[in-house]
Order: C-alpha cells, then sequence, then structure tokens
C-alpha cells in the first residue's frame, strides 16, 4: 500500500517528559485511519507530530517520501491540513470570513485573493452544508454548525490530507454522526487522505478502514477494524472486559462492553 | 477608514487655528503649502502648532496600532501597553532621568524607548512558558510588573529634588503641549517605518487568534511572528511615550472603537492607528476649548474619557 505520510520511529516529548518512545506508522493513501486508544496514550501527540506541530525528538515524519522538516511551513499547509481540539473563533467573525482564512497557505503578500480561492471556499461550504450561514456570526451558531462551519476552512485548505483531532467532542449522537458521514464523503468522493483520533470504539470500527491502537505512547495494533479488535486486545488495551458481535446496520465490529478490569483498591 | 482619515485631517487642522494668536483656516493652509506671508502667524504654526499636531497624529497612530498587536496577541480586550505596564516602564526610564541624571528632551525620550523596552523584555520572559507565551499569562504578568513600577515611579518623585519632580511629575500627566520637532522626528520615523511592517503581519496575527495550532497549520510561523510584532508594538508605544508622556486609554480604545464601527475580518492595524491619531488629536483639542482656564493636560482628559469607555466595556463585554 502506498502511502502519503508515515511517522519513522519517532520518540515525543512535551518539556522533557516522553510521551511516546520509537512509534511508526504509515497512513494509506485515499483511506480513512482512525487513532483510538485510552487516555493519555499519546494520540493527540502523535498527530500533532505529523502535522509538524510538535518535533520528534528522534526519528522522522515522512510526507510525500521527504522528511517534513524539508519543507517550507505554506508548503506543508497546501500538503496536509489538521483540525485541533481547540480553536477560537474570533470575536464577531462571520462563518464565510472564517472559512475563507483556510486559503491563506495559497495566498502570497501580492496575490492576495483569486478565483480559485473563491472557488474552494464556496465548493467547502457546499459540502459542508454552511453555505446558508455565510453571513452569521460563527458565535451565534449551535455546536453542530460551529464544527461544520471549522471542518470547512479545514477543506477549503484543499489538501490531499487531513488529521482531525476528535471532530466529534462536544456533539450530540445524531451531530457526532452528521461529521463522521461528512468525512466519510470526503474520503470516497473527494479522495482525500484522511486520519483522525476518536473516542468512541464502535464509531471508529464502523468508520475507519485502517485502524491503529495506542497504548502508554506506544503502537500496539495495526490493520482492518474486523483484524484488530478482539476480545484481548480490549481486556489488555483498554482494561475492559467485552464482547465483540457483528454491527447489523455496517456489519462491522461492534464492542459491547460488559465491566472495566481497572481495581480499584 | 477613508472617513477617519478625513476626520482626522479636519479636527488636525482645526487645532492649528486654535490658541491665544486665533490664525484663520485659510492662512493656516496656505502656510502649510509654503504660501505664508512670513509673519507670526507662520512662525506660530510651522514652530508650535504643527508639531503639536503631527505629535498627536503620530502619538496617537503609534499608540492605536500598538494597542491592536497587544489585544491580538494576548487575545484579550484588556491587554493594552497601557494596561500591561509597558507604559509604566516607559515612565520609569523618562523619570529616571529626569530626576537623577537631569537632561533634555533627548535624553528623556530615549531614556522613555529603553524603559520600554527593559520592560516588555521582562514582562515577555516572565510569562514564557516551555517556550510559549499564554494570553492570560502575559495580561497578568504585565499588570504585577506595571504595579512594582508604578510604585517605583513614585519613590523617584519623593525622592527627586523639588525642580525635578515638578518636572517629572508635568511630564507624567502626558501632554502635547510645548512639544517641539525634536518631539516630533523620533515617534514620526518610527511609525512610518514600524507601522507598515506591523500592518504586514496583522494576517498572521489574526490567524494566531483562533489558537497557536490552527494558525500554524496553516503555515504560520507563530513564535517567530508573535516576538516580532510585539516588539515592534512595544517600540511604538515606547517612542509614542518618550514623545508626549504616558496617555491613558488610546491604546485600549482605539482598536476595541474601529472592530465596533466597522465589522472585521483581519486585525485592523491600520485602521486602529487611524483610530488613535484622529483620538489623540480630537483629545487635544477638546482639553484647547474646555472652558477651564488652565490647558488640561491631555493625558489626564485620555484617561477620564477612557476610564468611563472601561467601564462600560466592563459591564457589556461577553468575551473579555
Amino acid at each position: 500500500m502506498s502511502e502519503l505520510l508515515a511517522a519513522q520511529g519517532v520518540t515525543l516529548a512535551y518539556d522533557g517528559v516522553t510521551v511516546a518512545r520509537d512509534v511508526s506508522i504509515a497512513v494509506p493513501t485515499g483511506r480513512v485511519t482512525v487513532i483510538i486508544g485510552p487516555n493519555a496514550c499519546g494520540k493527540t501527540t502523535l498527530l500533532r507530530a505529523l502535522a509538524r506541530l510538535l518535533a520528534p525528538k528522534s526519528g522522522n515524519v515522512v510526507l510525500d517520501g521527504k522528511d517534513i522538516r524539508k519543507y517550507g511551513t505554506k508548503e506543508v499547509a497546501r500538503r496536509l491540513g489538521l483540525l485541533p481540539q481547540a480553536m477560537t473563533a474570533p470575536f464577531g467573525i462571520t462563518v464565510g470570513d472564517l472559512v475563507a482564512r483556510g486559503r491563506f497557505p495559497h495566498q502570497e503578500l501580492f496575490r492576495q485573493w483569486s478565483v480559485e480561492d473563491e472557488e474552494a471556499v464556496r465548493a467547502a461550504m457546499r459540502l459542508t452544508r454552511v453555505a446558508g450561514l455565510a453571513d452569521r456570526e460563527v458565535d451565534e451558531l449551535s455546536g453542530g454548525q460551529r464544527q461544520r462551519v471549522w471542518l470547512a476552512m479545514v477543506l477549503a485548505q484543499e489538501t490531499p490530507l487531513m488529521l482531525l483531532d476528535e471532530p466529534t467532542t462536544y456533539l450530540d449522537i445524531a451531530h457526532q454522526l452528521d461529521v463522521l458521514e461528512l468525512c466519510r464523503k470526503l474520503n470516497r468522493e473527494e479522495g482525500r487522505t484522511l486520519v483522525m483520533v476518536l473516542h468512541d470504539l464502535n464509531q471508529a470500527a464502523r468508520y475507519a478502514d485502517h485502524l491503529v491502537v495506542m497504548k502508554e505512547g506506544a503502537v500496539v495494533a495495526t490493520g482492518a477494524p474486523a483484524d484488530v479488535l478482539t476480545v484481548e486486545l480490549l481486556a489488555h488495551t483498554f482494561r475492559l472486559e467485552a464482547r465483540i458481535v457483528t454491527d447489523p446496520v455496517s456489519s462491522t465490529p461492534m464492542v459491547i462492553p460488559i465491566a472495566s478490569l481497572e481495581r480499584h483498591d | 477608514m477613508v472617513a477617519l482619515l478625513a476626520v482626522t485631517v479636519s479636527v488636525a487642522a482645526l487645532a492649528m487655528t486654535v490658541g491665544t494668536f486665533r490664525v484663520e483656516l485659510a492662512d493656516v493652509f496656505a502656510i502649510l503649502l509654503g504660501r505664508g506671508d512670513g509673519g507670526v502667524g507662520e512662525r506660530i504654526v510651522m514652530n508650535i502648532r504643527l508639531p503639536r499636531v503631527l505629535a498627536g497624529v503620530f502619538a496617537g497612530a503609534a499608540l492605536g496600532a500598538s494597542g491592536a498587536v497587544f489585544q491580538s496577541v494576548s487575545r484579550n480586550a484588556l491587554g493594552s501597553p497601557d494596561v500591561i505596564g509597558f507604559t509604566t516602564g516607559a515612565a520609569t526610564g523618562a523619570i529616571s532621568q529626569i530626576v537623577l541624571f537631569g537632561g533634555g528632551p533627548n535624553q528623556v525620550a530615549a531614556a522613555a524607548v529603553i524603559g520600554g523596552v527593559l520592560t516588555a523584555a521582562v514582562v515577555y520572559l516572565l510569562s514564557l512558558k516551555g517556550g510559549m507565551v499564554g494570553g492570560y499569562r502575559l495580561l497578568l504578568t504585565g499588570i504585577g510588573v506595571g504595579a512594582v513600577l508604578g510604585a517605583l515611579n513614585g519613590l523617584l518623585l519623593v525622592r527627586g529634588a523639588l525642580d525635578d519632580a515638578v518636572n517629572a511629575n508635568l511630564w507624567l500627566a502626558g501632554s502635547l503641549n510645548a512639544r517641539k520637532w525634536t518631539h516630533v522626528y523620533p515617534v514620526m520615523l518610527g511609525t512610518v517605518v514600524v507601522l507598515p511592517l506591523l500592518a504586514l503581519a496583522a494576517r498572521r496575527l489574526s490567524l494566531m487568534e483562533m489558537g497557536d495550532d490552527l494558525a500554524r497549520q496553516l503555515g504560520v510561523a507563530v513564535e517567530r511572528t508573535r516576538l516580532l510584532s510585539v516588539f515592534g508594538a512595544v517600540l511604538l508605544a515606547a517612542l509614542a511615550t518618550a514623545a508626549t508622556g504616558p496617555i491613558a486609554f488610546v491604546a485600549l480604545a482605539a482598536p476595541q472603537l474601529v472592530v465596533r464601527l466597522g465589522g472585521r475580518s483581519d486585525l485592523p492595524v491600520v485602521g486602529a492607528a487611524a483610530m488613535g491619531a484622529c483620538l489623540l488629536v480630537a483629545a487635544d483639542l477638546i482639553t484647547q476649548l474646555a472652558p477651564l482656564g488652565a490647558n488640561l493636560p491631555i493625558g489626564r482628559m485620555t484617561g477620564i474619557v477612557g476610564g468611563l469607555y472601561l467601564i462600560w466595556l466592563l459591564t457589556r463585554g461577553r468575551n473579555l
């Protein structure tokens, strides 16, 4: 399988505290990769390193066959987009203006706004169904709408690779599915390669082509959800006693939790 | 924007007619275009009123732009150079010069710039945490450092000789009275050079308001942009303070007013500069026209108006 993006033996640390050690993953091109793992397993940190927001202490992140450090900042931003967990909409900004900011890496000092920019913003807003909100202020939108607006911004960046850090957090279940369906559409119809960090195991199993399971800063399993998700893995990685059945809707593995295996003493 | 500039120019022109010696508006324009009659009016306009107005315009512009940058970097409407201690630091520099060494306006101006830049460096370093500067951290550190420096300023005034202390106090009130060309040049030059650079950085700064990670993934070199913009903004605030003494609230209010007048997409650095210039020149005109007999120092004037504005902002603001 060819790959656009890969981590090769990366060790990641914040303020000298090692969060992930010697991690290697390959992101298959044109697929949806989902990273799962218990809290503090280093999945967000890995995602930040893949997007060059965090420099590895050792090892390389390789983008399109070249060390990611060898690209210019804007060049990286034209190849991969990241939706972080926390963003702030500036006071009083409209949806249209916010989405348009995704075009920054395509603009230069003396070529500020072009037809392609206009077209990319319009397409992004149509796909995420926020075109009707263009003149509204972002502050006054609901959580689900707001998340779609942020997605539209990263979408307008027109990168072949999109990294999304828990795009469903703080959304109710219907809006979670809404966002995930949208992501699948971006992958299937637009051919974008996606990497997502998700919390919900069943959503991960349903939407991932390729699953990466992390625990304590290391990758413990990778592969198709049906191969990776086993009773043993759940017990070992998530400290969860569970049964696995087949999701009657999507025919993917479905985790039925039974009990926590954490000892409370 | 154009309207703001027009208002600024009209107010400035009006300000030049006002004073003990009345000069008609038509004469003012004639003199400025080099067609004066060489009389008393021309000397008054060229040597007294024009420097005064220009000091107001450029100091106001510098404060407005500086405020816009600081509010963006700290992501807080209160993050302006007068709140986070930089103006106080510039004052400490200036008062030290006046009280401890004597020295003319040039030395005082230089000392103010040094004081402002040093204060900024101290605040920046103290608010660094793991190589990053957080908004609230910067704000709170700045307020703390500002309080210490304010006390130090008071101490310097008490310790100094009476004449020096009076001089220092006059300077502390912030005033456009008796500004000469030597006051104008530094702030004018600084504004002309630094303002365009800050205007170029404005887009990156507004992307950074959405969060460092998001800005960085859009291709902004976040820490470098922040450091250079803060340096430029500190320089502007210090130069303005050197020219006029500490003038409160222009830096705080100008960017907010521009945003509320015009809506926004990008950080309005140039708009805030225009608004700052307009505010300061207008405030100066009002202090001259005010029926208080004596010339009210403009710093006190902006303090009164700005204080009321701040209270209004605090009572209705939803994202401070």
